[in-house]
């Protein structure tokens, strides 16, 4: 469905992306796993269009496209409500924004209730709390009628009862919305209950130091022995990676930590 | 009651307990300085007089800051979406406010002639500025990632102005209409100075050559009320509004 290749970004003297090779399958949970600060979210950036690419190649749906701008939908970590519009409004702009009306509302008020913030649709996102905006900002993420969902560490910004629920939604919506999944996040135990495939990374330039595929059934629990053993796996990958990438900075070789 | 309206009411009261006492105690003559009773006692006892002036003053402030806003409201949006032009633009706003509106007033008279005119115009020229200043201010504060956000949501320019941008700067365009409203005054009474037939500025002019020092204050009284007014008439606005701060 989408296949990156050779996609390459620098700023100034220091590279953040080169030669990045990445295929996302259709209808798969795919988790980019990685230290802070070691450029996934330039990737996605690069991805969106947000920054322009040096280099490489974005095909989408066997068509090469210059960024997946308006054919993806993207939800970050900040969950993005305009204060003045209710969080049925800020649901709805998706649908707003592209003219189209089609039992938008409808949807999304079934979307509320089953999230848990029906009775809630007409409050400012002020007047609710950090995990129901965040419920929001998910169910606008899900009235984009794209197949492809972007997400960028949405869930770092919220406590711990608040996103073993919305995990357990987002897989959920997943597989029954069709949905293709790109998460970025650097919580290796969310990257293992969630994804259907997870691609640790390297520190920069970027690149994926290993693949695992799970195709362990969904949802799955953290103190799985086999998902902590992948978990402590994929740790010392990342602890290392770390290392590489602090001697590489210190020997000024254009890394960041 | 508020604390700042306690501090607020107790200082003005201090200060005209202050004033009248002066006036009474060194019998100081009412064509130098009134006493705060007698300025309030003009005021309302010559209301009759001072009615039409005022409607007068008060219609060439609303007109005033209509013409401002259909001034303000597209030139900070154009120098906002094009900032060539904002940057091309910025040193001739800069120097409409450096010329001091004594100096305007007198061409704008002969041009526009002794009627509302000319003062309408002096207003909008000071009311402008600060409008179109702090909107695109407002404009410029839209957090990037929201302007991201709604590029990847593939909305247009307008649906972004209207959505995303207007809303954004709407705190900001509201602090400079007060700011503007507040101001609004100056230019109405300076244009009624250099020639009018009505209006408080008119009203000041000819109680002053009479040595009427409280008619003076009295208007002055009148001005201030009417300032009043706009400001919290634009307070008022902003909370219906902005209900989201």
């Amino acid at each position: 469905m989408l296949d990156v290749s050779n996609l390459t970004k620098s700023f100034g003297d220091l590279t953040v992306l080169e030669g990045f090779d990445l295929t996302v399958k259709k209808g798969k949970f795919t988790t980019l796993v990685g230290a802070s600060g070691c450029g996934k979210s330039t990737f996605f950036d690069v991805l969106t269009g947000v920054v322009p690419r040096d280099a490489g190649e974005i095909v989408w749906k066997g068509k090469e496209v210059p960024n997946l701008g308006k054919k993806a939908a993207y939800m970050q970590q900040k969950d993005l409500l305009l204060p003045w519009l209710s969080l049925i409004d800020n649901a709805l702009l998706p649908a707003r924004i592209s003219k189209r009306d089609n039992g938008a509302r409808g949807k999304a008020l079934s979307l509320f209730s089953r999230l848990g913030i029906d009775g809630f649709e007409d409050y400012l996102p002020r007047q609710v709390s950090g995990g129901m905006r965040q419920r929001c900002a998910l169910v606008r993420t899900l009235m984009f009628e794209h197949d492809l969902v972007l997400l960028d560490e949405p869930l770092s910004a919220v406590d711990a009862i608040t996103r073993r629920s919305l995990q357990s939604l987002l897989v959920l919506f997943q597989s029954e919305f069709n949905k293709t999944i790109l998460m970025i996040t650097h919580d290796v135990e969310e990257a293992l209950l969630l994804a259907d495939e997870v691609l640790v990374l390297s520190a920069f330039p970027m690149n994926v130091c290993e693949t695992f595929v799970l195709d362990s059934p969904k949802p799955r629990r953290g103190d799985n022995p086999a998902i902590l053993k992948t978990k402590e796996h994929i740790l010392q990958v990342l602890e290392s990676e770390h290392v590489n990438g602090a001697l590489s900075f210190e020997a000024g070789e254009g890394g960041l930590v | 009651m508020k604390w700042s309206t306690v501090i607020s009411l107790t200082l003005v009261v201090a200060v005209l307990a202050v004033w009248e006492f002066a006036c009474r105690f060194f019998a100081i003559p009412d064509f130098i300085l009134p006493a705060p009773i007698q300025i309030v006692t003009v005021a309302v006892v010559q209301s009759p007089i001072f009615l039409p002036h005022a409607a007068v003053t008060a219609l060439e402030i609303i007109l005033g800051i209509v013409l401002s806003l259909l001034i303000a409201l597209p030139l900070a949006t154009i120098m906002f979406v094009r900032p060539s032009i904002g940057q091309a633009l910025s040193p001739f706003l800069v120097v409409s406010q450096a010329i001091p509106v004594f100096a305007l007033a007198p061409l704008l008279v002969i041009w526009l002639g002794y009627g509302i005119a000319s003062k309408v115009l002096m207003a909008a020229i000071i009311i402008f500025f600060p409008i179109t200043v702090s909107l695109l201010e407002g404009y410029k504060d839209c957090g990037a990632e929201y302007v991201m956000f709604f590029r990847l949501m593939g909305a247009g320019f307008w649906d972004t102005l209207r959505v995303l941008y207007w809303p954004w700067a709407l705190p900001f365009f509201f602090a400079g209409l007060k700011v503007g409203v507040t101001v609004a005054t100056i230019g109405a009474v300076i244009g009624e100075w250099v020639g009018a037939q009505m209006g408080l500025g008119y009203l000041m002019i000819q109680a002053n050559a009479r040595l009427k020092v409280d008619m003076v204050f009295a208007a002055i009284l009148w001005l201030s009320i009417m300032g009043l007014s706009l400001w919290a008439f634009v307070g008022f606005l902003e909370k219906k509004f902005i209900t989201w701060k």
